[in-house]
């Protein structure tokens, strides 16, 4: 048996990378990180399998649950880093919350596809913000930095304001830190590729990441 | 606003003290760093966050509380002392109006549960009073009802009880009328049918 087969079977995922963060963003938000893996993948249709996922996750989700999701520690520390960084986390609403938000309008997780579905399982099980990227769209590692000026997301004709936090690459902003990705960065029919990256913040532990991204990463090699 | 809570509860005014302080220092030739100052700030903020989640969710369902802060920044961003503190300061509004409101929900909810025990003693001082659980801040459905004993003839004889209702009608005997109701439309129409033909 190949190898490589059998790692998939074993439901084997590359370990995380650590990306950086700006020196002094580091040292006003001790505990802001960013990981990400990279694995072979082909965005469509979810498989049953993960269809299946997405109905377990609803009937596991209720209202009481939403209601109370800010006090569980990851969730809360999403929300305290939005208040930190200026933003109303009842406004523009954490990962993990936007979806129960979701469920509980939809009345269950609706399938998306791959990779979305792969990413909203890991986030709604495991509570830390993951986000999807086209690798060949990826020139070298990661990092959460702010913006120099005249800096602006490709394909967006308006410059983000200076200092703006960004998931950058070694050459510009790859997208908004819980904002909007630049345009050919997002995952589309072409893409072979996936990075998928998880924004760590105070509070969350390393352990929720790895999961996190092992939760993601093996749903997608699974498809 | 623009203050600081002190340890007495009162507010210490302290507009324009990032400012104060840069003039002061700069006088002096001395570097001020504020980071230390919005760390604690964050610290702050993440504390009182955590302690307006925890009211929001013991208010939920018995009364609303204020929890909504608007947004400093259109873009996420490193904010500056000020902006901290307003939010800060916001923050803590809001954690004193949630406390202030569910203090004020437990006073209604003590007082309802008084006159619930003043309606079981005396029914005919509090005649067609109706008090819902929900009232009491208890789950589930149900109410206290005080009515007069055998209609209008109660009424005239002065004969009054409370009556506790049921509470919530049961799965089963929704599911049977969920059933029942296309069973009769189908027996219904049936029997339309069968009338026309005959």
């Amino acid at each position: 048996m190949p190898a490589g087969a059998a790692d998939k079977r074993m439901g084997w995922v590359p370990a995380p990378q650590q990306g950086w963060v700006a020196p002094h963003i580091a040292s006003e938000f001790p505990g802001l990180g960013i990981a990400w893996v990279e694995v072979d993948a082909k965005p469509g249709r979810s498989p049953e399998p993960v269809r299946h996922r997405l109905r377990d996750l609803s009937d596991r989700t209720y209202g009481s649950q939403a209601i109370r999701l800010r006090e569980r520690p990851i969730p809360w520390a999403y929300r305290v880093f939005f208040r930190q960084i200026g933003l109303d986390p009842d406004r523009t609403r954490t990962p993990v919350e936007q979806l129960t938000l979701d469920r509980l309008h939809d009345g269950g997780f609706r399938s998306h596809g791959l990779p979305t579905d792969a990413l909203n399982v890991a986030i709604v099980e495991t509570g830390v913000a993951l986000r999807a990227f086209d690798a060949e769209a990826i020139e070298g590692r990661l990092c959460i930095r702010d913006t120099a000026p005249g800096e602006s997301l490709a394909g967006q004709t308006v410059e983000m304001a200076k200092g703006t936090l960004t998931i950058a690459d070694e050459s510009r902003p790859v997208a908004m830190l819980f904002g909007p990705a630049a345009d050919g960065l997002e995952v589309d029919k072409r893409t072979r590729r996936i990075v998928i990256a998880a924004v760590q913040v105070k509070g969350v532990p390393q352990i929720a990441v790895e999961e996190a991204l092992w939760m993601a990463a093996s749903t997608l090699e699974a498809a | 606003m623009d203050g600081r809570f002190d340890s007495g509860g009162g507010v210490t005014t302290i507009s324009g003290m990032p400012r104060l302080l840069d003039q002061t220092f700069q006088g002096l030739g001395v570097a001020v760093d504020e980071r230390e100052a919005r760390l604690q700030l964050r610290r702050q903020i993440a504390r009182l966050e955590a302690e307006l989640s925890g009211l929001f969710g013991e208010a939920f369902g018995h009364t609303e509380v204020p929890h909504r802060i608007d947004s400093i920044a259109g873009a996420p961003r490193v904010l500056d002392l000020g902006e901290l503190e307003v939010i800060r300061d916001r923050l803590a509004d809001r954690v004193a109006e949630a406390r202030a409101a569910l203090v004020e929900r437990a006073r209604v909810e003590d007082e309802n549960r008084r006159l619930v025990e003043r309606m079981l003693e005396a029914p005919q001082d509090f005649k067609w009073v109706q008090v819902s659980r929900q009232d009491l801040g208890l789950h589930g459905c149900g109410h206290w009802h005080s009515r007069p004993r055998l209609g209008p003839i109660g009424m005239l004889m002065g004969w009054w009880r409370v009556k506790v209702s049921s509470g919530c009608p049961l799965a089963g005997r929704l599911a049977a009328v969920e059933h029942e109701v296309p069973a009769r439309q189908a027996e219904h129409a049936a029997t339309r049918k069968a009338g026309r033909c005959t």
